[in-house]
């Protein structure tokens, strides 16, 4: 009979074990489906893992492409990680990403074709903003009506995606564009660009502030009061009221953050890679980050690491789209058994596990 | 032997990873007996119990019941043979009526509306009246055991044991149980009676087992002995009372006054009119049965709780509509009764634990930056000030036994220099060294001139360290009376009596 | 009977229609939630449930057994939700989100040979000549069986949860796993074998979708259903017959937002209607207050919520106004944005609806000494 014991503190190993232990579980498991699907399972996994950075015919175009998907992953995780840590459950993301994306991609089209210095901040700051204001409504809602926040900013990731196909047919359509869906591409609008700033590296903007909402969020979980204050509020929220941390301010706090951060990785994509506002403008960051704050163990370095590993599989699964016929859903199966595995193994930090002759009576 | 026995406990061992909760415990009960299992907290005495009522299975030693080898597998089949348990916490269901409580506590109950009958019956027959239909969780923490009691007595048990029944009634309530187990012990069912409070024993038990760290370290007529005696048989040393000093006190440092707050807590009691005054060096002692307004009163005079501007004074100042951070500003510190989870976060280390209230008063920020090495002396001081036993102060708070990590979280409130001190149960669940510590150390901070309050449902507690006394009934403070002079029939009147249960007993 | 445009024998039909994926996974769910267990993974195995209902259906013929393989096939994923949480205590927010992210992958994954098939019918349930009365023939009778299962579902679930010792014990676990742990109940058999009967649900609630609602399969065909469930328990404060009554009032959206959606507009019967549902919920409501002794109710709001819609309503009749006009993509937002109004109108007031919540909701149990 197995026994489950808990530790007198969290075992520092396991804290740092468990996601390697996950993904080495998700590949054998992986594997397993993909033999299922008639694949050669090691093959699959080669495609994934290490055809887009080591094989030459491919690490041309994969190379960039990693920061170019990690950046978005990363910046929204950060900031759902500091509303996760203290209990709060943004997973509304998805919704916040499309705003930010609408919010500055019509601050920049409204002086279309004016060019200044200032417009691509001013854009930045109405991305942000927009991703701010969408995830203020599942805060407000909380912090006045008490309604749960799980449900809310889920559900408004459904209204921002109709937003969304309102604007590409609508408001934000381009003018020039012979009628088609979709706003004009920034491509043509060197001022309000996302450009790449290294060339063939995948560095852009949005993958600087990643960088640095990584570093700043290090910063805040370690060495400030706020910091203290959130991982608190999560862990025994009764001692945080005892503290002297408002649980209203809280809210505010983590979801304002995550929503901004939402928003800017939106509008950094909708100005860069994405190129314009289109009705499939989003493909999924916002819940892909989910499972990245998670693996990152939703620390700021781990976050760093896991955005990097998640990038990889969605490339890695267009690379075994492409040469293997992998359907492009076995990688968004892939990545959820991922975080199951992460989920099942995190009990090792807690828990001991014993092998008992005899058990205590349940 | 002569005498027949009805449960008999051989040579019990139970081991936990670290502890061994119980080291060849035996002792027998004949039926009717009234057998007392004395012990400190941790002594063991509640591992035990949980075995014989089949909830832990022991890893050596047998019991016999009736003569008949006894391993029951689980508590159904304990109450199968006649086992009965009254639980100190956790198994009533607040939002479920009596009659659905006491169904759940029953191996094959009858009807809805047949249980409701024999409710009553039973409740009469024992002189402890209770409505059936009412849900549990609007019920006082007296009324709470009766659904207990009950629920046991309807399945006829031989054996009924009863884990510190008395520690959530009033004296008078303690009275009125009595005469239903001794009813009970007259009818044929043993009792085997879980306590730490030595008068208890002496009035209402025939025979005494003392456990002492997992061990059976005396067996004794209780009657026979002085509650001196036993005490040191629990303890296993002798204890020296706190000192106190005499000294004249000084301005009012904590006033109280109309504090009327509704309560945040489901089927809490809400604050009435509440009022006091609380002079520098002087120690208020709070007394009240459990659920009668605590929890809610050190959450509004810790500020987590915000009342009306004036209804809180801190030395003049108001303070009512303030949060924590601000009352501490102010000089107030607050230890409230959980230690894990409310005084202190578990899996957070004794560091990060000072941080948590300690912040304000101890300047251990710096523009919102925290300055991890002041953190760090501050919580090495309070482990060393206050002899918290511990590896070191980067462990976490829920790997610290339950005195040391009491030690540590009152420890941390009182090395802030405060004014005005606030402290629910500083006692609750300690061995009796660590809360002789614990008292010594509340004294010696009234005694450097700080204003006390302690908020406590131990009355032998607050009789040897207040200088003036008062009590919660139903979210009501009685206005507080010097200590000197009061007896223990007006404390309990102060602590509401006994619910109108006198009336109902029946022979009474 | 012709409301402004709103065929109401039609429109009461399709809303039973339209009600029953939501109200077969709330229900689910809600008992899920009675035993403690938050399970956010509702969508997830919708649409588990969906694809695989859809494919046995497909490969058999037999919708029955497509029902039957789309329960089990959520159950299985459900499965996976109770082992984490109940036995490897995960956290169980985490747990439900990585069900339903998972879920929609997987179904894609299964689904990609089905897109474009059609499955086979699901035959009405003959009610002979009670079909033909009028008005009610339509409404109640002539529909497909899985509707009266849903119904009979919610019926049963009720007598369970109020009048049956296990749903005694199932409710005990849910106010405190402790308690139950201490009268020897088995806390995580009980919870597991909720967990499952809710993925069973979910299940039945995705099959109907891809059976019987659309009937085809695409990804992302419960497009937030699960979701829409899981609002509807806090919506039904964790009552049965509510839960149905929530399920109506969504049901009765997506059927507006469709018709809708064709026609180009909202027909101004829905404002009529709005009026007619008030008067009916405010009579019954005073009905039941009267009952308890509990008094009126603030007649000055309902009385608003009655004769307002009501007059507008004959406002724009004598006006000659037949349609609203309302973009294709604000209809489509509707269900969403009327679920979060309504979540917030349950969950304010005191936290009402936070109120009759399970106290055990969502934590985990893990005996100790």
């Amino acid at each position: 009979m197995i026994r489950l014991e808990k530790r007198p503190s969290p075992s520092r190993f396991w804290i740092a074990a468990t996601p390697v232990l996950a993904v080495v579980l998700t590949m054998i498991a992986g594997g397993i489906l993909f033999a299922l699907l008639g694949k050669n399972p090691v093959e699959v996994i080669r495609t994934i893992f290490w055809d887009p950075l080591f094989n030459p015919q491919f690490s041309g175009y994969s190379r960039p492409q990693l920061l170019v998907k990690a950046g978005p992953l990363i910046l929204i995780a950060i900031g759902l990680s500091l509303g996760f840590r203290a209990g709060i459950w943004n997973i509304g993301a998805e919704g916040q990403y499309i705003m930010g994306a609408i919010a500055g991609a019509a601050a920049g089209l409204a002086v279309f074709p004016t060019e200044s210095r200032l417009i691509f901040p001013v854009m930045a700051v109405a991305g942000a903003l927009g991703g701010w204001a969408w995830a203020m409504i599942p805060a407000i809602l909380k912090t006045r009506f008490n309604t749960n926040e799980i449900l809310v900013s889920l559900l408004l990731v459904y209204v921002a995606q109709n937003i969304l196909a309102s604007m590409a047919v609508g408001m934000l359509r381009n003018p020039e564009g012979a009628g088609f869906p979709g706003s004009r591409n920034f491509a043509d609008f060197p001022a309000a660009r996302n450009v790449e700033l290294v060339a063939n590296s995948g560095m852009h903007w949005g993958v600087i502030a990643a960088f640095v909402a990584v570093i700043g969020a290090y910063v805040l979980l370690q060495r400030h009061i706020l910091g203290f204050q959130i991982k608190l509020a999560g862990q025994a929220p009764k001692a945080a009221r005892f503290a002297g941390v408002s649980p209203g301010r809280m809210v505010v706090l983590c979801l304002g953050i995550s929503g901004a951060l939402a928003g800017l990785a939106g509008f950094f994509e909708v100005t860069g890679p994405a190129g314009q506002i289109t009705i499939d403008f989003n493909v999924g960051y916002g819940f892909t980050a989910i499972i990245v704050a998670f693996l990152g163990r939703l620390n700021p370095i781990g976050i760093l690491l896991a955005g990097l590993l998640m990038a990889l599989t969605y490339i890695g699964g267009e690379l075994a789209q492409f040469m293997l016929s992998l359907p492009s859903a076995a990688i968004q199966a892939f990545q959820g058994m991922l975080l199951f595995f992460l989920l099942a193994v995190d009990l090792l930090t807690n828990y001991r596990i014993r092998l008992a002759r005899r058990e205590v009576a349940k | 032997m002569s005498e027949p026995v009805l449960l008999s406990v051989q040579g019990i061992t139970k081991a936990y990873p670290g502890v061994v909760a119980n080291s060849d415990v035996s002792f027998a009960i004949a039926p009717g007996e009234v057998h007392a299992l004395l012990g400190e907290n941790g002594a063991g005495k509640s591992t035990l119990v949980k075995m014989i009522y089949g909830l832990v299975r022991p890893d050596t030693g047998t019991m016999t019941l009736n003569g008949t080898p006894y391993t029951p597998a689980e508590p159904r089949q304990a109450r199968g043979a006649g086992v009965a348990m009254v639980f100190q916490h956790f198994s009533l269901f607040e939002a479920l009526t009596v009659a659905e409580n006491v169904a759940l506590g029953m191996e094959n109950p009858p009807p809805m509306r047949d249980l409701a009958g024999r409710i009553r019956k039973v409740s009469q027959d024992y002189g402890l009246p209770l409505d059936p239909g009412r849900t549990v969780g609007d019920l006082s923490a007296g009324e709470r055991q009766r659904v207990e009691i009950i629920r046991c007595l309807l399945q006829d048990p031989k054996l009924l044991i009863m884990d510190e029944p008395t520690s959530v009634l009033t004296p008078q309530e303690v009275d009125i149980l009595f005469k239903t187990l001794r009813q009970l012990s007259a009818e044929g069912t043993a009792i085997l009676y879980i306590s730490h409070k030595l008068e208890e024993i002496r009035t209402l038990c025939d025979a005494a087992t003392i456990l002492r760290r997992g061990k059976v370290v005396a067996t004794c007529i209780p009657r026979e002995r002085t509650a001196r005696e036993m005490a040191e048989l629990m303890v296993g040393a002798t204890l020296t009372p706190p000192a106190r000093s005499e000294k004249p006190k000084g301005a009012v440092a904590l006033e109280v006054k109309g504090l009327n707050v509704a309560s945040p807590i489901p089927f809490g009691t809400a604050l009435k009119e509440v009022g006091f005054r609380v002079a520098k060096g002087e120690v208020l002692g709070i007394a009240g049965v459990a659920g009668n307004g605590q929890d809610e009163l050190l959450l509004a005079l810790s500020g987590e709780l915000r009342s009306a501007p004036g209804a809180v004074r801190i030395e003049g100042r108001e303070v009512g509509h303030l949060g924590p951070t601000e009352r501490r500003r102010a000089g107030l510190v607050a230890a409230p009764e959980e230690r894990l989870g409310h005084a202190a976060a578990p899996d957070m280390s004794l560091v990060e634990n000072a941080l948590l209230s300690g912040a304000v008063r101890k300047g251990l920020t710096r523009q919102g930056f925290i300055d991890w090495g002041a953190t760090e002396a501050f919580a090495a001081g309070i482990v060393k000030e206050f002899d918290v036993r511990t590896p070191g102060t980067h462990v976490a708070a829920r790997a610290l036994s339950g005195g040391n990590l009491q030690k540590f979280v009152v420890g941390r409130e009182l090395s802030q220099s405060p004014s005005v001190v606030v402290i629910n149960q500083p006692t609750w669940g300690v061995d009796a060294a660590a809360a002789a510590a614990i008292r010594q150390a509340i004294l010696d901070r009234a005694a450097d001139g700080a204003a006390v309050v302690v908020i406590s449902q131990d009355l032998d507690e607050l009789l040897e360290i207040a200088d003036s006394f008062s009590a919660l009934n139903t979210g009501r403070l009685t206005p507080p009376r010097p200590v000197e002079g009061l007896t223990v029939d007006e404390i309990g009147l102060m602590m509401g009596g006994a619910h109108g249960m006198e009336v109902s007993h029946h022979g009474h | 009977m012709n409301l402004g445009g709103i065929e109401l024998e039609l429109f009461l039909a399709s809303l039973m229609v339209a009600s029953v994926p939501i109200l077969l996974a709330a229900i689910g769910e809600l008992v899920v939630e009675k035993a403690g267990v938050l399970n956010l993974g509702v969508e997830g195995m919708m649409i588990a449930g969906a694809v695989v209902g859809f494919a046995t259906a497909v490969g058999t013929g037999s919708p029955f057994l497509g029902f039957l393989g789309g329960a089990a096939g959520a159950m299985a994923l459900s499965l996976i939700f109770a082992f984490l949480t109940q036995v490897l205590l995960a956290n169980q927010v985490a747990t439900g989100l990585a069900l339903t992210l998972f879920g929609l992958g997987l179904s894609a994954l299964i689904g990609q040979g089905y897109v474009g098939l059609k499955p086979p019918l699901t035959g009405d349930v003959p009610f002979g000549p009670l079909e033909d009365i009028p008005f009610f023939g339509t409404v109640l009778f002539g529909h497909d069986p899985m509707v009266y299962v849903s119904i009979l579902v919610v019926a049963a679930v009720w007598v369970v949860l109020t009048r049956s010792r296990t749903g005694l014990i199932l409710r005990a676990v849910g106010e405190s796993h402790d308690a139950a742990h201490a009268l020897g109940y088995k806390v995580i058999r009980i919870r597991v074998l909720a967990i499952l009967f809710g993925g069973a649900m979910a299940g039945l609630g995705g099959v109907y979708v891809s059976l019987i609602r659309v009937p085809q399969w695409t990804d992302g065909i419960t497009s937030g259903a699960g979701w829409i469930a899981l609002a509807i328990v806090v919506f039904a404060s964790w009552r049965p017959w509510r839960v149905l009554l929530g399920a109506w009032l969504f049901g009765g959206i997506s059927v507006l937002q469709l018709s809708s959606q064709v026609s180009g507009g909202l027909p101004v019967g829905f404002i009529a209607l709005v009026g007619v549902v008030a008067v009916a919920t405010t009579a019954v409501l005073s009905a039941m207050r009267a009952a308890r002794g509990q008094g009126a109710m603030p007649s000055a709001i309902a009385a608003g919520f009655c004769i307002g819609p009501l007059v507008l309503y004959a406002g724009l009749v004598a006006g000659g106004v037949e349609k609203i006009g309302l973009s294709v993509e604000l209809l489509s937002m509707s269900p969403y944005l009327i679920t979060i109004l309504v979540l917030v109108i349950m969950s304010s007031g005191k936290g009402r609806a936070s109120l009759s919540a399970p106290a055990a909701l969502g934590t985990n149990f893990h005996a100790s000494r």
